[in-house]
């Protein structure tokens, strides 16, 4: 009896917790003035959101439908791949738009070199290889200085 | 080349989708466990041309260790930035750094940016093409060399003792 009224609290608070976590993330958005300040909330805030709504909800069906439930893991992961990976490539793509940020933002300040922006020669990758014709060692290109 | 390497050119890529199957269909059933063999040794033949030669993982422990470091980080990073954005009469400072790599791997530098986006008020930003240095935009940023120090301590030098020595 009194084990599931802990499990109800555990789960009642990480769903509490997620909701305020996700909400939060979400208000960032509102609250920050600039690009790529407003990035930082949905690539964090969110994703403990949905973790811990997850864990809340691979609690609640283990306890009680009485067998495991993991494959909420499954989302978690995709999420830790998806998340960063998508902030990196829209704070990339604000970077080459030259969106403006707030005065005031210090260290350096961010500036392309040629081959970053697609002037100048860059090392191309390797060319697809046949799946299971070809073996050969491929090596990594020399990059032009 | 052995047989068993030319099937299945990345082993622990094949057991990984197996897993991921076996859970997503949430039965060990004979037919699902053919069903996943047959897509973890044909997704590998299929995609492996376009990934890079994986690193080895020298030290399995320190790989959890630093798993847990960073999640532990993360629950750190998403207090600190709620109450940044909860408190708003504390004006934050952001700021850009360009952080220089040690890591030369991509495979190693793909999963430095990725912990730095998920930590404490960092987004990596931008990757020099020649992976020479990695542009890291700063929620609230006090000092540009101390914080240099801390990712290097935390994040890079481990994941270079995994990977590379």
């Amino acid at each position: 009896m009194t084990f599931f009224v802990i499990a109800e609290g555990v789960i009642a608070f990480l769903l509490v917790a997620g909701g305020i976590f996700a909400f939060t993330g979400s208000l960032g958005m509102l609250q920050f003035k600039d690009f790529f300040m407003r990035l930082h909330g949905p690539t964090k805030g969110t994703t403990l959101g949905i973790g811990c709504v997850l864990i809340a909800s691979m609690l609640y069906f283990t306890i009680t439908q009485r067998e495991f439930h993991v494959q909420e893991l499954l989302i978690t992961l995709f999420l830790f791949i998806s998340a960063p990976v998508t902030g990196h490539m829209l704070a990339k793509t604000g970077l080459h738009m030259h969106l403006r940020f707030i005065t005031g933002t210090r260290g350096s300040t961010p500036e392309f070199r040629d081959e970053d922006v697609g002037q100048s020669r860059v090392a191309r990758p390797a060319k697809a290889r046949h799946p299971w014709k070809t073996r050969r060692q491929r090596k990594r290109p020399v990059l032009p200085r | 080349m052995s047989m068993f390497a030319r099937v299945v050119p990345t082993p622990t890529l094949s057991l990984v989708l197996l897993t991921v199957w076996l859970l997503m269909v949430r039965s060990i059933s004979p037919g699902q466990l053919l069903l996943g063999a047959l897509l973890a040794v044909g997704i590998p033949l299929l995609t492996h041309g376009f990934w890079e030669p994986l690193p080895r993982v020298k030290h399995p422990l320190k790989l959890v260790r630093f798993v847990l470091v960073v999640l532990w980080d993360i629950i750190k990073a998403n207090v600190e930035v709620s109450l940044l954005i909860l408190t708003p009469r504390r004006e934050p400072h952001p700021g850009f750094v360009e952080y220089p790599l040690e890591v030369k791997d991509r495979l190693t530098i793909t999963l430095l940016a990725n912990t730095i986006t998920m930590t404490p008020g960092t987004v990596s930003t931008s990757l020099r093409m020649d992976n020479s240095s990695l542009l890291i935009h700063v929620l609230d940023m006090d000092d540009e060399q101390a914080l240099i120090r801390e990712i290097r301590d935390h994040y890079e030098r481990p994941l270079k003792e995994i990977f590379e020595c």
